[in-house]
């Protein structure tokens, strides 16, 4: 303790140094489009953000161009998800030679296992939503002392919206009659949310849209989806949408629209930030299980 | 016991009827086609191909979504582009066909996936460009049915003309006009049921069918008509053995049915009456008088 404080006062005449031309934004990047959400709604116009994998994109397959490393090499900061989701970042960051601090957003949040390993999806509780915001706000502060107020501000009044959030989930879960709170998805995503607010879902392929489903599999999901009575099929932004439509077709079961999951939707789509994103999946799943 | 491996699965779920219904038509078609590539030495040309196809189909991808027909005219289009192209250059440059062939497929490749990048968004081409068996709808099917119905047709009308194209190409050019048009046809043939099962079943399986059956099937016969029935006929065993084997052992259905394929060539190559390992190697009596 006392060391850290030893290190703020001799890194002080650096930060003065840093205040004087503190006026140029901070060059962050971020590896998915909803972390960079995160980011953008705490640090605003005083961060200059890049996003690695844009919106619709597959953040478990991405393949890294030069560009990113170009934007690594740049950042003072790097927020990453962290539980395994950015599997190919490693190799990017030790490529790049960055200088730039990484932030693991997901630091502290209760991982979830799926098959013996960390569940990355942990964005889709909105309550471990607040945690990345908070892990964002203080990296920021952290980097860029001169505008902690800023950050503090803007990340107070974020988390007070992601509350509203959290609240208006649970009432839109409240009016879907509690048998029906089942359904069919592509991807093994949505475990936090399942976790949070009591949706069960079945997915037919592995925590990671890497592996091809077999037969088997698909036999299981349509099994299920007849024996445990699901209220829908749903197709996600990023797996194959004929799997879903053949599992819907074989079982019978309402076909609900596309639920978001690892990437937001292009700016002007349903799920542009993530407040949009969580509620345009509770709305779709209200739509298809709402009697 | 045998029943619920290999009855059950297909009597129990639409989904894996319909995979087989597509994995057969693809097998029927796809193993005689694979016969005469295999007889004109041009066994890597269909892999080399199936690869060409990608950018065309990332184009009726870009330009129409994940729609089925825009996907395959692209495709047919790259395909015939890199086949006649490649054949033209052969014919008329000092190159041969395989050299050129291969810079042909490899500039189309690396277009597709320029073109897949272009586009901004990476959602797994494997995902979007590559179908799977499993996920057949009936507008795949019609297709894949289509397709070989096409095929098996053409090559029933067109057989003599393949046939000697195929066996003694100069021959068959000295005393008709066919032989041209046999080899178009016969590459138009190979880049329709490349891009079929591309898209509908995926690119291993699309290749896989054609070649695995056909080299198998040439180890049994030296008879052409027979090769091309008994490819046709492995060719749809390894299907249905490969999607029980998916749902058994929860293999994904490609590669499950590949690697029945690849069991059978490899019984083939051992046990073979024309040209296997034990008929080859044993030595024979010295015919008689």
């Amino acid at each position: 303790m006392r060391l850290t404080r030893r290190a703020v006062l001799l890194a002080l005449p650096a930060l003065a140094a840093a205040s004087a031309r503190a006026e140029a934004p901070l060059p962050v990047v971020a590896t998915f489009s909803i972390l960079g959400d995160f980011v953008r709604e705490v640090g605003g116009e005083a961060v200059e953000i890049s996003v690695i994998v844009g919106p619709d994109g597959d953040a478990h397959v991405y393949e890294p161009t030069p560009a990113d490393s170009k934007k690594l090499q740049r950042a003072k900061l790097v927020f990453v998800n962290g539980l395994g989701f950015e599997g190919w970042l490693d190799r990017l960051i030790a490529a790049s030679k960055t200088k730039a601090r990484i932030v693991v957003a997901s630091e502290g949040v209760a991982a979830r296992k799926l098959e013996g390993e960390p569940d990355p999806h942990a964005w889709q509780d909105v309550a471990n939503a607040r945690r990345y915001v908070e892990n964002i706000r203080d990296a920021l502060k952290a980097a860029d002392p001169v505008r902690a107020d800023v950050f503090e501000r803007r990340a107070g009044a974020y988390l007070q919206r992601l509350d509203a959030l959290d609240a208006e989930v649970r009432a839109s879960i409240a009016r879907i009659p509690e048998a029906r709170r089942r359904v069919v998805s592509t991807h093994d995503a949505f475990g936090y949310f399942a976790a949070r607010y009591g949706i069960a879902f079945i997915a037919p392929e592995g925590v990671s849209t890497e592996a091809e489903a077999s037969a088997r599999d698909i036999a299981r999901i349509v099994d299920a989806a007849k024996r445990e009575k699901v209220g829908a099929v749903f197709l996600e932004n990023v797996v194959d949408p004929r799997l879903a439509r053949a599992i819907a077709a074989d079982s019978g079961v309402r076909l609900g629209g596309e639920l978001y999951s690892d990437a937001l939707s292009p700016p002007g789509g349903p799920a542009a930030d993530y407040i949009a994103m969580m509620r345009h999946n509770v709305e779709e799943l209200s739509s298809a299980l709402v009697p | 016991m045998l029943y619920d491996a290999l009855v059950a699965p297909f009597v129990d779920y639409p989904f894996m009827r319909r995979a087989l219904v597509g994995a057969l038509a693809t097998a029927l078609a796809g193993g005689p086609l694979g016969v005469f590539l295999l007889l004109r030495r041009m066994s890597l040309a269909g892999d080399a191909l199936s690869h060409a196809i990608l950018p065309g189909v990332a184009l009726g991808y870009l330009a129409a979504g994940l729609s089925l027909p825009a996907m395959t005219l692209g495709g047919l289009g790259a395909g015939l582009v890199v086949a006649l192209s490649s054949g033209a250059v052969a014919r008329f440059s000092a190159q041969r066909e395989d050299a050129s062939l291969a810079a042909f497929y490899l500039v189309s490749l690396a277009l597709g996936v320029a073109l897949v990048a272009l586009k901004g968004s990476n959602v797994d081409l494997l995902h979007v460009l590559f179908g799977s068996a499993l996920a057949l709808d009936d507008t795949a099917l019609y297709l894949l049915a289509g397709v070989a119905t096409i095929t098996l047709a053409a090559l029933a009308l067109f057989y003599r003309a393949l046939a000697a194209d195929t066996l003694d190409p100069v021959f068959l050019r000295r005393v008709s006009r066919f032989g041209e048009f046999a080899q178009y046809l016969f590459l138009s043939l190979v880049v329709l049921n490349l891009v079929a099962g591309f898209q509908a079943l995926g690119t291993l399986m699309a290749v896989g069918l054609i070649m695995l059956p056909a080299a198998a099937a040439r180890l049994w016969t030296q008879d052409l008509t027979r090769a091309l029935l008994l490819a046709g006929v492995l060719g749809a065993l390894s299907a249905y053995i490969g999607l029980a084997l998916s749902f058994a052992a929860g293999l994904p259905a490609g590669p499950a049915i590949i690697l029945a394929a690849g069991a059978i060539y490899f019984v083939s190559l051992v046990l073979g009456r024309a040209g296997g390992l034990i008929r080859n190697l044993t030595p024979r009596r010295h015919l008689e008088g």
